[in-house]
């Protein structure tokens, strides 16, 4: 039994995750996994599901049932027996702080310089020393093309630029995940390309994402994996290839005839 | 570009593209439309000024050598003192309390947010002068307060009528009756917060604390200023209320002094400027504590 290899523990699994609002179903019985270093984009029709989904993950939505887990452990709950007891607000903190979220309209702070934004949860979730934590900040704004607007102060920033910031906000807890929620939607179509330049950047570097999108384009050129939803559903998953090029459902089928 | 018809041949200047059918375009000047009884209604105005400063610098019955005389006497600067006090105290306790009102009235726990709704209920229907009464005569309700166990011994307790005095009496009433309406400006002030705020510090991993004074109340200082000033510069004013307890704050003092020398008029000006003084004092600092918070935003 030892010498069988077991598969390594995906760094995301999702099982039988089921959401309501309401009386509205939202999620009804996600499966779902990610290993390491797998990119993966969420595609599907609005009110689909796509987004409450990745809010599970890092349990900014309590589930109704089913368990999500990153990195073999639960999030947000803590087993013990057949029963599941709710974390501590400090302990969803922690685990939080090992999963980068982005959202589709930044959310930046707005009273803070683009430098503050990006060292303020290191400082306060961490408790890295400031000086060290304006050293990483500083490289991250490098990194996303940004070096000369530390100092500036969000509302001062074309949304592209302003999502580039969110996102070097997101990677200075140095996340093993990164969730994006339709990181490109908020953007006028000129401003697109860079935001996607950055992600694709992180992909190629072997960061685990998960990406929900419309860019059927950026799907095709940076995803290992496609997953289609509709009405709360996995329909379908599979490599680019197969999902957009050769779709087996109808229902893909008919929303890549929308979009493409 | 095409035209329809030939420009005219010879008018034209050299250099110059004319629009068809006009003369010159630069050369021509606008006239504002005439507004006569814009000016008339300024030279209406201006009159009843005039003659509004005239009266005050004529008119013997103000009794500007009393005013002189009386406004920065040592009664009259101790009773701003104790004004300045009695708004100092009530603002401090009144806000302290109205943010843990609001955060109760914002808490998850029914029980809470009922308590916090029925004390601003209570408050804000209690008329304050009725309410300061109460507090006067509170020696009359309980002779005698002591901190310990609740329902059980008591391990300190002071005589009533000592510890609460007219002023802290005052005080009390002040700051409790401010508390209920700064709980609605804070509580008014958080919920403008873009809740993607909290959301984003949230997956960050930020503490609840510090996502509250780090993220939410910067935030929510820009909504709460301008009410805050206005519940200051009210407060201020509304300690004039208090002289029904014989309290030596100006008003009162104003009062006293004006009794004993039957000059009314020019010692309710002493009073009228003081207050003004002061309101524009507090207005300054409104502008530049307002500054502070705008960091970052646009307008």
């Amino acid at each position: 039994m030892s010498t069988v290899t077991a598969p390594p523990t995906p760094k995301v699994e999702l099982r039988a995750v089921r959401k309501n609002f309401g009386t509205t179903e939202v999620l009804r019985g996600i499966d779902l996994d990610v290993a390491a270093g797998e990119v993966a984009v969420v595609l599907g029709p609005s009110g689909s599901g796509k987004s409450t989904l990745l809010r599970t993950i890092n349990h900014l939505e309590k589930v109704d049932g089913g368990s999500v887990r990153v990195d073999g452990s639960l999030v947000g709950y803590r087993r013990s027996g057949d029963k599941l007891h709710e974390l501590r607000e400090r302990e969803i903190l922690r685990q939080r702080t090992r999963i980068g979220f982005v959202f589709q309209n930044f959310h930046l702070f707005p009273h803070l310089t683009v430098l503050e934004n990006i060292t303020e949860a290191p400082v306060s979730a961490l408790r890295r020393p400031r000086r060290a934590a304006e050293e990483t900040a500083r490289a991250l704004l490098a990194r996303v093309g940004l070096a000369d607007r530390a100092e500036a102060y969000p509302k001062q920033l074309s949304g592209g630029q302003q999502q580039r910031v969110a996102i070097a906000r997101a990677l200075a807890l140095e996340p093993g995940l990164l969730l994006f929620d339709e990181p490109t939607s908020a953007l006028d179509p000129e401003l697109v390309g860079e935001v996607l330049d950055v992600i694709r950047d992180l992909a190629a570097g072997g960061t685990t994402m998960i990406v929900v999108t419309h860019e059927i384009g950026f799907a095709r050129e940076v995803a290992d994996t496609v997953v289609f939803m509709d009405e709360g559903r996995i329909v379908e998953r599979g490599t680019p290839a197969e999902v957009l090029d050769a779709p087996r459902h109808e229902r893909t089928r008919a929303f890549l005839s929308k979009v493409l | 570009m095409t035209l329809t018809s030939d420009p005219p041949v010879g008018k034209t200047a050299p250099g110059r593209t004319p629009a068809p059918g006009t003369d010159d375009a630069a050369g021509l000047t606008v006239v504002p439309v005439r507004r006569p009884w814009r000016w008339a209604a300024v030279a209406a105005t201006a009159v009843v000024l005039v003659q509004f400063g005239h009266g005050l610098v004529t008119n013997p019955g103000w009794e500007w050598d009393v005013f002189a005389r009386y406004f920065a006497t040592e009664a009259i600067l101790r009773a701003v003192w104790v004004t300045l006090q009695l708004t100092f105290y009530g603002t401090a306790i009144g806000f302290a309390l109205g943010v843990v009102l609001a955060f109760m009235r914002l808490s998850a726990s029914r029980f809470l947010r009922t308590v916090a709704f029925g004390y601003i209920w209570a408050f804000r229907s209690i008329p304050l002068i009725v309410q300061l009464l109460f507090w006067f005569n509170l020696a009359y309700l309980y002779e005698e307060l002591s901190i310990g166990v609740p329902f059980g011994p008591g391990l300190v307790s002071f005589d009533t009528a000592g510890l609460v005095g007219a002023m802290s009496a005052a005080v009390l009433g002040l700051a409790l009756h401010q508390a209920a309406y700064a709980a609605e400006i804070v509580r008014g002030g958080v919920l403008a917060v873009d809740s993607g705020q909290l959301e984003a510090a949230a997956s960050l991993g930020i503490p609840r604390l510090r996502r509250l004074r780090r993220i939410v109340l910067p935030q929510a200082m820009r909504s709460i200023l301008p009410n805050a000033a206005n519940e200051i510069v009210s407060l201020f004013k509304g300690t004039s209320i208090v002289s029904v307890m014989a309290i030596g704050e100006l008003f009162y003092q104003v009062q006293v002094v004006y009794g004993r020398t039957g000059r009314v008029v020019p010692l309710l000006m002493v009073a009228t400027v003081w207050y003004v003084l002061l309101t524009t004092a507090l207005s300054v600092v409104q502008h530049y504590v307002e500054r502070h918070y705008a960091k970052g935003s646009t307008r």
